[in-house]
């Protein structure tokens, strides 16, 4: 009888979020038990793990806080020689810059992911500043004090 | 659950947003995986068989620089999979693996030419550019065929198989 190895995928988990830190989220895979190799990194997580494994992690952690977390594929596994800063001498590893443009927009992708379940309609551009709404002030208190 | 080709081939909030409401992201960490762990590949980092550059002049001339060649090896056969398409113009950042212009250029081409449901938007620079983006993407994904339609389908097609095989026996 021969095994099959199930094919390894690498998933990277960019937290944009007040609530978790990539150590929580690092600590929640630790305790789940999952075969999975975990990195953390500056902007969330590196999971590598057979294909199962890694998307069960990957939809756990993200139920954490599912609009401000965000995931994509990497076809690198974490901490391979190739890529890793480690062996290579320091500096941002190749395809870290893009990454970091794209992090700088995700607060405000996460907050139109939030209205966007709230199911508000698509407002039309205003012109000018406008009143601050309850509802904002509320949001960006509780923003604030989570940190 | 449709194939869903991103424009920038490497973008977090596509990839992500894409997953989020249940289609499959075309990009191209998925190819680039299976180069790079490949274990029949003789010599990584030089991640290139002899047959990748055959690949390449399926979609550009032998006249095009090698490096359109070599990349649209790895992305041309993701637009050929295509059912649906987002593209974004102006990206903030458009260097290293995803800054050649020509395979943009030839990316984008092949895609319209594909006549597959494409949505065009502008990358967002503020928070309102940014909310009307998601919803738009959200809009165009939730229009999309869900796996539900296509699970759908295949049911009716057994039944239709199942009656066809019941009159057979009837018959018999």
């Amino acid at each position: 009888m021969t095994e099959t190895k199930q094919e390894e995928i690498t998933k990277v988990i960019v937290i944009s979020s007040d609530k978790v830190l990539p150590v929580d989220a690092a600590m929640k895979i630790y305790e789940s038990e999952f075969p999975v190799t975990v990195k953390e990194t500056c902007f969330g997580l590196i999971v590598t793990g057979p294909a199962d494994d890694v998307l069960e992690v990957v939809e756990n952690i993200r139920q954490l806080d599912k609009n401000h977390i965000f995931v994509k594929d990497r076809g690198f596994p974490a901490g391979d020689e190739r890529r890793c800063r480690a062996s290579r001498g320091g500096g941002p590893r190749p395809g870290f810059h893009f990454l970091r443009e794209e992090v700088k927009m995700l607060p405000a992708i996460g907050a139109a992911l939030d209205e966007l379940e709230e199911k508000e309609p698509l407002k039309e551009k205003t012109e000018g500043k406008g009143k601050l709404k309850v509802s904002d002030l509320e949001r960006i208190i509780e923003a604030e004090l989570a940190r | 659950m449709a194939k869903v080709f991103i424009y920038p081939v490497n973008s977090l909030i596509l990839a992500d947003l894409v997953e989020r409401y249940g289609h499959k992201p075309l990009a191209v960490m998925n190819q680039v995986r299976e180069k790079v762990t490949n274990i029949s590949l003789d010599s990584p980092p030089v991640n290139i068989t002899p047959e990748d550059p055959k690949i390449g002049l399926r979609y550009a001339a032998v006249e095009v620089p090698p490096g359109v060649r070599g990349r649209m090896a790895l992305i041309g056969p993701l637009i050929e999979e295509t059912e649906a398409a987002i593209i974004v113009e102006n990206p903030p950042t458009n260097f290293g693996c995803v800054g050649c212009n020509r395979t943009n250029e030839l990316m984008k081409y092949l895609v319209r030419e594909k006549e597959v449901p494409t949505l065009e938007v502008v990358y967002p620079e503020s928070e309102e550019d940014a909310r009307e983006f998601v919803y738009k993407i959200a809009a165009f994904l939730e229009s999309l065929p869900k796996e539900k339609d296509k699970v759908g389908e295949k049911k009716g097609e057994e039944k239709v198989e199942e009656e066809k095989a019941e009159g057979q026996e009837e018959e018999q």
